[in-house]
């Protein structure tokens, strides 16, 4: 089974993250670049997969330069190869003209299966693989909680508010997964030394059949208007307990219409 | 002046990913559950199994038998990671890649090698450094145990104690006696010992200060028989010199440990510091307590500069005795002042149980205390520049 995964780098979960006064653009060099929490996750369900049933996982990131980091960390996991498409035309692009890159390397590859995590943890607008799975014409089985690949059947269980649907398609198929999947596993000392060894490719948009006007800035839908600091928190409401305490909690919870 | 040159094993790019690897395990997969390790007393086998996975049992193992193959300059860097934590995790894997497992490396045959070797690098076998005995602690030249010949092989009779994971030990790497000590000879070798052997004894496992989840006990040798092949080195000479070697690489490991150890101690202080407040006023804001952050800082930052030092002297080959000592007496017993100075920014909170510092607390006075105490490091450096003195005119 040919397996893709798309990942991406993002700034640190945890780290204070800043926009570019200039371009209202995520400045990459506020923060660590790391591997988007949902990607390990999408990792290692396609190593999971080729663990039981054969065949060869490609890593495959649009993004910078650093970017390439990420893709070694997935290599490092287990991966076979990369696919790392760099431009600088790309700065900017939004989550259409991603699909559309992630779309043109994607196709005519022969992938049988291409898992994606259900969101980045910067941008969290989980459109990505729905778009792609449209672009390359494949059905989308999004939001998996659980995989089963039969043959050319695959079969995932998606959480809903009153239990869980099952839905089925067959491959190639277009897959997003949710954390609660699997538990990403951490790679070896010899992982990491395997890694640096592993096959890495590296496109520009050009090379993944796009012209270089309909993606970066310029191009994009979405665009940032405007943004502001987050406010200083305030300060709380202190109430003194003389026994009452209950009574004022209940009033402040119905008063911001929290119950 | 010697230089280094890099360990064209691990080139520094891997090396880079590794330590990033092991500084995010420690931060987000150890951190969470130091007090689990320390209020079971274990390191849960869950972990176990991923430090295993990850290749921690050999870090310091050559890549030809299974380990990573890290040179001392960036062992004592990973140090630095691994004391961050409770100093337990890394004292499960220290002995496999440190004394234990450093004695194969330098002194074993190819055939020792590669009997023990790939399962010490894995975590399959834990080795243990059998050496410290009741009368005979930091000084291996005046151990009582024996190993007397007996047909092809030897017979190993002795008591051992405070040997690090001997309760689940399957290789004991033991010193012992082969004939009286001289002026020139101490008689001392080493033997690779089973764990399965007939007639060891390991008593129950010691109650410590500190370092909750690394066991520690007594071993008896009551006339264990092992092969000619147990033997390491071709004579005696060899067990005393792979004691000694193997002691002096470890000091600097150590050096590393308290320096990391130190660091954990001044970032809980600062961000205590900085959050706790006092009459509504930030304790951090307090001269008093800045002094006593600087002075932390002061010690992390000199003890980290020595320990790097101390390495590179060592991979070099330009120092392999004096160094050592002297990044373990400074970096433990700074880890120490350190650590007493979090408990006082941290009040009352830093004597409470489950409060970071008083766990360093106890964890680092051990520091202190094995591979050497700090009188001992003194003796090594003030009678080796001595005696190289003395040398130099002659006398």
């Amino acid at each position: 089974m040919k397996i893709a995964v798309c990942v991406k780098q993002v700034p640190d979960t945890w780290a204070e993250k800043r926009l570019r006064p200039a371009d209202s653009l995520l400045d990459r060099e506020s923060a660590e670049g790391v591997l988007n929490e949902l990607d390990e996750y999408a990792v290692e369900e396609a190593l999971k997969i080729q663990e039981a049933h054969g065949g060869e996982v490609t890593i495959v990131s649009m993004g910078p330069e650093r970017a390439v980091e990420t893709i070694r960390k997935a290599l490092s996991m287990g991966a076979d190869a990369g696919i790392h498409i760099v431009d600088d035309a790309l700065s900017g692009s939004d989550a259409l003209a991603t699909s559309a890159v992630l779309a043109g390397v994607l196709k005519d590859r022969g992938f049988d299966l291409i898992i994606f995590g259900s969101e980045s943890t910067d941008a969290r607008m989980s459109v990505v693989p729905a778009m792609v799975s449209e672009r390359l014409g494949l059905p989308q089985l999004t939001f998996a909680q659980k995989v089963d690949v039969n043959g050319g059947t695959i079969t995932i269980e998606r959480q809903t508010d009153y239990g869980f649907d099952s839905v089925e398609a067959s491959s190639p198929v277009v897959v997003s997964v949710v954390e609660k999947i699997n538990e990403p596993r951490y790679p070896s000392f010899k992982g990491i030394m395997a890694a640096k060894k592993k096959p890495l490719e590296t496109l520009s948009v050009a090379d993944a059949g796009v012209a270089a006007g309909s993606v970066g800035t310029g191009a994009a839908w979405s665009v940032v208007a405007d943004f502001a600091a987050r406010p200083p928190k305030a300060a709380g409401t202190i109430v003194n307990d003389e026994g009452a305490g209950g009574v004022k909690i209940a009033e402040f919870l119905a008063t911001n219409k929290i119950i | 002046m010697r230089m280094y040159s890099g360990n064209p094993d691990v080139p520094d790019d891997v090396f880079r990913d590794v330590l990033i690897q092991i500084r995010d395990f420690v931060r987000t997969r150890v951190i969470p559950r130091e007090n689990e390790i320390m209020s079971t007393d274990e390191i849960p086998a869950d972990l176990r199994a991923q430090i295993a996975d990850m290749g921690l049992f050999g870090f310091a193992i050559p890549q030809e038998w299974g380990g990573l193959g890290l040179d001392l300059v960036q062992d004592v860097e990973l140090a630095m990671e691994l004391g961050y934590t409770s100093l337990s995790v890394r004292s499960m894997v220290g002995t496999n890649n440190g004394i234990a497992g450093q004695v194969l490396v330098d002194f074993g045959s190819k055939e020792q090698k590669s009997r023990w070797l790939p399962g010490i690098a894995s975590g399959e076998i834990v080795a243990s450094f059998a050496l410290t005995e009741p009368g005979a602690g930091s000084n291996p030249a005046s151990l009582r145990t024996t190993a007397t010949p007996d047909g092809d092989g030897w017979i190993i009779n002795g008591s051992k104690q405070y040997i690090t994971n001997a309760p689940n030990a399957n290789l004991f790497i033991v010193f012992a006696r082969v004939r009286a000590q001289t002026d020139k000879d101490p008689g001392i070798a080493v033997f690779l010992v089973p764990g399965e052997a007939a007639g060891i004894e390991v008593g129950p496992h010691d109650h410590k200060m500190g370092q909750e989840g690394s066991r520690t006990a007594d071993v008896n040798f009551s006339n264990v028989h092992v092969g000619a092949d147990a033997l390491v080195g071709e004579d005696g000479d060899a067990g005393y010199r792979a004691a000694l070697t193997s002691l002096a690489r470890g000091r600097i490991h150590i050096a590393g440990l308290a320096v990391g150890t130190a660091q954990r101690a001044l970032d809980e202080s600062v961000s205590y510091a900085a959050s706790a407040t006092q009459g509504g006023v930030a304790i951090g804001d307090f001269q008093l307590v800045q002094a006593m952050i600087a002075d932390m800082q002061t010690g992390v930052m000199a003890g980290r500069a020595l320990a790097r030092e101390a390495a590179l002297a060592y991979q070099t080959g330009e120092d392999r005795r004096i160094a050592p000592s002297v990044a373990k007496l400074y970096c433990t017993e700074m880890v120490g002042k350190v650590a007493d100075l979090a408990v006082q920014v941290h009040g009352g909170m830093g004597y409470m149980r489950e409060v970071a510092v008083e766990r360093i607390y106890r964890d680092v006075r051990l520091l202190r205390l094995y591979e050497g105490t700090s009188e001992i490091q003194r003796l090594i450096i003030g009678a080796g520049l001595v005696k190289s003195a003395k040398r130099k005119l002659g006398s």
